[in-house]
Formats: C-alpha cells, structure tokens, sequence
C-alpha cells in the first residue's frame, strides 16, 4: 500500500498507508487524520476533504472533474492546486504522496 | 424513549392505514404534533419517491431516503432552485410575491451572490468570531433565573441568535429583536395568526427592507467592513441588486442565521431531557460535546425540507419525475433513514460519525453557516456545563406550525437554585 502524508494547517504531518482502490479521502478519515471533516462520506458534495496537492504530484493525482470544481468554488481559500481528496483514488503512483490542509474545511 | 420512533404516541392506524396514494406527509399540523415521522418511515419503507397528487400545497414528489435525497441535492442542473419556478419550499408563493435569493437562484447567479457573503463565516473569519460569541453567551446565561421556571426559547435560544445575526449585520443592537421578527413573519404559514395575509406579510417585510437600505446606503459609500451589508454593497456580483432582491437576500440570510441555529439551540436540551442518560454521558465527559452538536443538528433537522424544481424529466429510484414537477427532499426523513444513519431514532451523543446527516443539504445549496452554527452551539453547551447542573425541562415544547421550519416556539426549563 502507498505511504501518504497529509500535512495539517499548522505544520502537523501524518504519514498513513493508502488501501488502493479507495480515495485519498478515506485514508484519511480510516486513519483517524485530523482536519479532513469529509461530511457527505465521499460523494463529492460538500468540499470538506478540501486538500492542496504538491504541484509535483498534480499530474498523477489527476484533474478536478467539473462537479468537484462546482463544490470547490465555495470553498475558503481555493487555490489552483485544490482538490477534493474524495475524488483522488489512491493508486500505486500515488506512493510518497503529499497533500496540505486548509485551515479549516467549510 | 430512546429507541422510540413515534414521540407522540399518535402512530395509530392513519399513516399505515391510508391508501399510499392519499399519503400526504407536507401536512403543517403533521410537524406541529410531531406526527410525522411514521408517514416518512411508511414511504421509507414502501414507496421511497412518493407522489402527492393533491394536497394544499398542489401535487408534490417527496424524496425520503437518504441516498436519493443526496442525489437530488447535488444535481442542480436537473433540479433548479430558481424562485421563479417555485424556490425552495414546499409551498408557491403567488407569482408577484416570488422573491429572488442566492438560495433560491440557480448557478451562475447563484455561485456568484454567494460568494460575496460567504467570507464572513470562514475558517479564519470564525476564529475571530469565537470570543466575542463566548462573552456573549455567558452573558445571557449568568442573567437567566436560577429556581423558577422560564422559556429557553425566549430567554436563551432567540436572544444568543439574533445577537449573532446582528453582529454579523452590525445591526443596531437595540433593535435586534426586529431580526427575530422579520424572520418569523417571512417564514409563517398564514393559518397560525403571526400575520393573517400575504398583504400583511409585505407590509412587513417593505418595513425591514427599508430599514436595511438606510443602512445600505450609509455603508456603500463608506470603507469596506466585514459585515454582511457592507459586503453585499461593495462586491460586483451584489452591489447593483434591486431593492427585491436585496430583500431577498436579507431575508435569507436572516431566516439561515437565526431560525435554523434557534431550533437547534432548543432542540438540543428537549432532546438531552428525554434521554436522561445522554444527558449524564455528557455531564461526566464534556468532550462529548464535539460529537454532540452535529447529533443535536441531525436529531432536530432545524429546516424538515428543501424544495427543487424539475429542468427536464429524470428518474429518481425508479420513478420517472417529470419536467416541471415539484419535488421535496425531506431531510427531516432522510436523517432518520437506518439504510444510511444506524439506530437513526435514537439520539446519540458519541455517534462514530456524527456529522453524516443532511440538515445542511448537500451540493452547491449547502449551507454556507453551517461551521458558524457548530460553533455557537458548541460554546453554548461548553459554557452551560461550566456552571449549570442538570438544566430541568417541563412540560413539552410547543412547537411551529410548519413543513419547513423545525422550530419550538416555547420549551419550560428551571435551572436548580
């Protein structure tokens, strides 16, 4: 399984291994990561596992699908490297992935 | 009590025994007994998409599970929230009374409006709000009564919201008690006497559109401040609104702010008072609080639906819903639906997780205060433990008479001398 780390707002790092086939999302939240709040359980409805991908990484995470832009678009503080970690399926590539947190999900 | 689906006792025979075809769960009276929750286990359970042909409200299609009503509230291309086409609530206001909102306005309107206001309730934004929320608080709780009996409604419920709302508005807070009442005249059904007609309800709310634009005018051409007038008048999207529409959107955000958060504020004590060991779990552990407050939000589900408009015909579990047709997500079923919550029925203060519930709504609509509402609730409850033993509830909530609206108008309390 890839190793992952999810770095918080305030410069916490968590390295979690990534079951494949399941999202980024639930690696998170299945390893008890704080910050990621994913509070419509991955359906890409509610832009609260709001992410930063390292611009290094953006190729192999994939690019945003037009309804996780429409969700992205209320988020706070939307970069051009935000994503919603539901929709990133973790895939052998993903292997010393790192993501960033928002200060908080909204 | 804890398990008990039926609060009232009032299960019998009517909502099992009526034909499906004359199920009408949109009945006012229905939510104002709390006698809705068998007719939303009974579509549930044996006609998830259900069609209303006639009721009071006109023919109507309800949405009661929870993986159908996230379906429909994330398809915004399909079901339109546009006033024109009825907005958002299970009731038609009369065409020359539609009013436009961002809530009631589909995309790209809609994304740009809200965008304007949606900075106030921030992640940043709500840490600085924090501390002037918790003196707020406890201000209002070191005034209550100690050993005689008062209305936590009244006392706590409406006075902590429509503090928030005016400092939100940077309102004249002499005046916010003006808030609480627009509110509840924008959203009262006719027959419970609040206002007696349409024409009444105008008159009303032309008196809070007034007063909002001299307080627009003061601040469109003053300095940019962090208010939610001043950011209306001084974003692009919402600086050339007309006056209807700038009702629109007061009227919004006055209704999100302030009913929503109160009905929570009361629900959560009447629902800690009828599951005593709830109750106690959180007296011994008040870091339960953080599990609580979402649990509190699903189990009063303060807003019971919203309301869509179908663009073109599209089927919703296995019903074909036809273009124009009205149709109502009941999120006040959906969170009692056991296929997505467990033991939905009962009330859990350290649920694994808390915060799957659609009190919210889910989708582009969802609502933009919702981090702001944890948070009040949460210091309420934080600041309440801190000085109060058990708060005692007597008697049982009198409750609004509303499909839409969740609200408690009266819950009786004595907090012990």
């Amino acid at each position: 399984m890839p190793q992952v780390t999810f770095i918080e707002h305030n410069g916490t790092a968590h390295t979690v291994e990534a079951e494949l086939g399941k999202s980024l999302m639930e690696a998170a939240v299945g390893n008890a990561v704080p910050g990621i709040d994913a509070d419509c359980g991955g359906a890409c409805a509610c832009a609260t596992c709001h992410v930063f991908v390292e611009p290094e990484w953006e190729a192999k995470t994939g690019a945003r699908t037009e309804a996780e832009s429409a969700m992205l678009n209320f988020a706070a503080e939307v970069k051009p490297n935000s994503r919603l970690s539901c929709q990133i399926p973790v895939t052998a590539e993903l292997e010393g992935l790192v993501v960033r947190m928002p200060e908080g999900q909204h | 009590m804890n398990d008990a689906p039926f609060p009232t006792g009032q299960l019998e025979s009517e909502p099992f025994s009526l034909p499906l075809d004359k199920l009408d769960p949109g009945q006012p009276l229905l939510f104002k007994n709390q006698e809705h929750y068998p007719y939303f286990a009974r579509l549930r359970a044996e006609d998830p998409v259900h069609y209303t042909a006639e009721s009071q409200f006109g023919p109507y299609w309800s949405i009661t599970r929870y993986n159908d009503i996230m379906a429909v509230d994330s398809n915004n291309k399909v079901f339109s929230s546009a006033a024109e086409l009825g907005g958002i609530t299970i009731r038609d206001r009369r065409p020359e009374v539609r009013r436009e909102s961002f809530i009631a306005m589909d995309a790209p309107r809609h994304d740009e409006q809200r965008k304007a206001v949606s900075p106030i309730v921030a992640p940043q934004n709500l840490a600085m709000m924090e501390v002037g929320i918790r003196e707020r608080t406890i201000k209002v709780l070191e005034s209550l009564p100690r050993g005689e009996m008062f209305n936590w409604v009244e006392k706590v419920s409406i006075e902590l919201t429509t503090q928030m709302l005016a400092t939100l508005f940077d309102f004249p807070f002499e005046d916010r008690r003006k808030l609480t009442y627009w509110s509840d005249v924008a959203t009262a059904d006719l027959a419970a006497g609040l206002v007696k007609s349409e024409e009444e309800r105008e008159e009303i709310l032309a008196d809070c559109l007034t007063y909002f634009t001299r307080l627009w005018n003061e601040r469109i051409n003053a300095d940019m401040r962090p208010d939610l007038i001043s950011m209306m008048a001084h974003a692009e999207a919402t600086r050339h609104m007309t006056p209807d529409q700038f009702l629109g959107n007061l009227i919004l955000l006055i209704v999100g702010g302030n009913d929503t958060t109160r009905n929570s504020m009361s629900g959560g004590l009447w629902a800690l008072s009828q599951n005593p060991d709830q109750y106690q779990k959180l007296i011994d552990n008040p870091a339960l609080i953080d599990s609580m407050v979402p649990e509190i939000i699903r189990y009063q589900t303060p807003l019971s639906h919203m309301r869509r408009t179908a663009l073109e015909d599209h089927e919703v579990g296995g019903k074909l819903i036809k273009k124009g047709d009205k149709v109502v997500m009941w999120y006040c079923s959906g969170n009692r639906d056991d296929s997505a919550i467990e033991n939905p029925n009962a009330f859990i203060i350290d649920r694994k997780r808390p915060r799957q519930h659609l009190s919210f709504g889910f989708g582009i609509h969802r609502c933009v205060g919702n981090r702001l509402a944890e948070m009040q609730l949460k210091i309420l409850w934080e600041e309440i433990l801190k000085r109060f033993p058990k708060i005692e509830v007597h008697g049982t909530p009198k409750r609004v008479l509303s499909s839409f609206v969740h609200g408690i108008e009266e819950l009786n309390v004595v907090i012990p001398a």
